[in-house]
């Protein structure tokens, strides 16, 4: 029966209650959206991340990071790659040469990484073979193709079919240093990443280096699912043994992960904040409640309603009327959230201040259905914190003097 | 046999600048069944000393002794479910709870006490038919006239099957017709279910009605007389 008292009570003043539960809706409704919008965005630049530049899971020597030692290599990386393609949910193996280098044009020089890659292993693993923008993918160069980033390619003046030499030290210690042309430029929407990194054919670098055909420095795998990242990363540790280090994404670029964790925190303060403001609404509003019942109320503590009913009644009313406006909020923002899962908000106006740091111009909105039921608790307790105060003022009421109101 | 024993019970409200004595030492006691008005001018103190009967404002000295308990030694907790099942209220402006319909508003109370369900609503029926809205047990205070919405109020006095009934000025706001109405009816129920009925009035037609009358002035007794009614 308290329940339906106090659901009934919000709606003695339908305008004033209507104007809470939309500050409410409103207010939750934007905090939802811009969690989805915040998350996608993320999502979105981990996932590329993982899609251009790492993979999900990285097999080095153990030391190689650190080192970046060209001798620290997998000596039986062909053998190893095979036996890994055959774990169930792997989509795809790469093995890579990675070396530390230099790229020289006519005109000037650039540190870069170069890797030496399977063209057709690696599009399984990585997308530099859609991200190209002039050119082709290793096609059109028979001798030492080279594909470069078009940040690298500005910088260098570098166009397709340019010859720039890159200099690298060999197995031996020696330095040597091979001619390669642009077959390939590609942009992905990280300059950074663009401006340093140069793909060039395995057999190409292995011979330019003296490198002991089928060894790698780096094998790159990808999977079908994510939700078995774990399960597969076991697989892969049993498969390469105790002397490989076998990291996933979050190991390989903990920064990625940081940005996930920093997101979920800067949107819980962001709808706290949303909330806080909401919450001197409702307490106005419920102080408005109660100050307009003290008779009603000294009634009910005349005829018998212990305080703790009293209390729950008012505690009731307000979170009611903060739930009503949340779920109204929840549900708008769900609906918008999802709409925008497959049509993205377009920023491509300011696209080039985003890219600078890998981000899209279009975000696809990430819905977290653990955040909305979070969303949900948050609004009931500012319901209840809202109520706290009025309910106070309610019990301090005197049932005989409140009774003598007119 | 005495339902209420009242003993030196005295008020006073204090000031900064006067002290007003509004119960002064008043020694009475009610029995059962009784139908009894406390009458006086405005300010002479009959709601205050109902409110002090009810359990609703503390005496400055005294006491009330409703059935062998001394009401204003139970903690505030005990004294709220003390009045919730000893003690049955009417106010003068009805106080319904609005956004209950009438059955709900009679049923309220029961359920406070933790009534079971069917036992509620059965007896939410039978006071209401008994008060003679039965046919209006769906309908909204708003809905209802002056007179209907007492009936209510006497139905939802009733429900707690309490010792006595305290009515403050329960026709101020009723018309004649309704007023004269709602007195036989609680005539009735004071005969049906031997409920003590306590009124505060000035109102002659409660006087006429009333077989003891307690005239309070000053904040003191001035007589008391017992009448033979039908």
């Amino acid at each position: 029966m308290l329940l339906s008292i106090s659901w009934r009570n919000i709606w003695r003043n339908k305008v004033r209650s209507m104007v809470i539960i939309l500050s409410v809706a409103m207010g939750i409704f934007a905090g939802v959206l811009a969690t989805a919008f915040f998350k996608g965005m993320a999502d979105q630049r981990i996932q590329k991340v993982i899609n251009t530049e790492i993979s999900y899971i990285q097999i080095h020597k153990a030391g190689f990071e650190e080192t970046n030692d060209i001798t620290d290599y997998i000596p039986n990386a062909a053998e190893l790659l095979k036996s890994i393609n055959n774990i169930d949910g792997v989509a795809g193996v790469s093995k890579r040469i990675v070396i530390q280098s230099m790229a020289a044009s006519a005109e000037t020089a650039s540190g870069v990484l170069i890797s030496g890659i399977n063209p057709e292993q690696e599009k399984s693993v990585t997308s530099i073979s859609n991200k190209i923008v002039d050119g082709a993918y290793f096609k059109g160069i028979k001798r030492n193709p080279a594909v470069i980033g078009k940040k690298l390619a500005e910088k260098l003046n570098l166009r397709i079919r340019s010859k720039f030499v890159i200099t690298v030290q060999d197995l031996q210690n020696n330095i040597t240093s091979g001619a390669f042309r642009v077959a390939g430029i590609y942009s992905t929407d990280n300059n950074m990443f663009d401006e340093a990194n140069v793909f060039v054919r395995y057999s190409d670098l292995q011979k330019l280096t003296n490198f002991p055909v089928g060894g790698a420095h780096e094998i790159a795998i990808n999977i079908s699912n994510k939700e078995e990242l774990p399960a597969i990363t076991q697989a892969v540790k049993k498969v390469a043994g105790d002397k490989m280090s076998v990291k996933i994404w979050k190991e390989l670029r903990p920064e990625m992960n940081y940005l996930t964790e920093a997101m979920d925190l800067y949107m819980y303060i962001f709808i706290v904040i949303i909330l806080l403001a909401l919450l001197f609404g409702i307490i106005n509003t419920m102080l408005m409640v109660v100050m307009e019942r003290t008779k009603e109320i000294g009634m009910l503590m005349a005829i018998g309603m212990n305080k703790a009913k009293i209390f729950s009644m008012i505690v009731l009313e307000s979170v009611m009327l903060s739930l009503t406006g949340g779920i109204v909020g929840i549900v708008i923002g769900a609906i918008t959230s999802k709409y925008g899962e497959t049509h993205p908000i377009d920023l491509s106006a300011w696209a080039q201040g985003y890219q600078q740091l890998g981000y899209d111009a279009f975000v696809y909105t990430q819905l977290d259905p653990s955040m909305l039921v979070d969303i949900t608790l948050l609004v009931i307790l500012t319901g209840v914190i809202a109520a706290i105060y009025p309910a106070y003022k309610a019990l301090r009421n005197d049932p005989a003097d409140a009774l003598r109101i007119e | 046999m005495n339902v209420i024993e009242i003993k030196g019970l005295t008020k006073i409200y204090k000031t900064s600048e006067v002290i007003v004595k509004a119960v002064n030492g008043i020694d009475i006691n009610f029995e059962e069944g009784e139908f009894t008005a406390i009458v006086g001018p405005s300010g002479s103190g009959k709601t205050t000393f109902l409110n002090m009967l009810g359990g609703l404002d503390k005496p400055t000295s005294g006491k009330v002794i409703i059935s062998g308990i001394d009401v204003w030694k139970l903690s505030s907790r005990q004294l709220i479910d003390f009045r919730m099942n000893n003690i049955g209220f009417v106010f003068q402006s009805y106080n319904l709870i609005p956004v209950l319909t009438a059955g709900e508003n009679v049923e309220f109370i029961m359920h406070l006490q933790g009534k079971p369900k069917k036992e509620r609503e059965k007896r939410t029926k039978d006071l209401l038919e008994a008060v003679g809205i039965g046919n209006r047990i769906n309908a909204r205070p708003s809905k209802l006239s002056g007179g209907q919405q007492q009936r209510v109020a006497v139905a939802r006095a009733l429900a707690s099957k309490p010792e006595f009934i305290l009515a403050d000025e329960p026709t101020a706001n009723l018309d004649s017709k309704a007023t004269n109405s709602l007195l036989e009816l609680m005539s009735q129920m004071n005969k049906k279910y031997n409920t003590t009925f306590i009124f505060a009035t000035h109102d002659q037609r409660v006087m006429d009605k009333a077989h003891r009358i307690v005239t309070i002035e000053d904040g003191k007794i001035l007589s008391d007389e017992y009448f033979e009614r039908d």
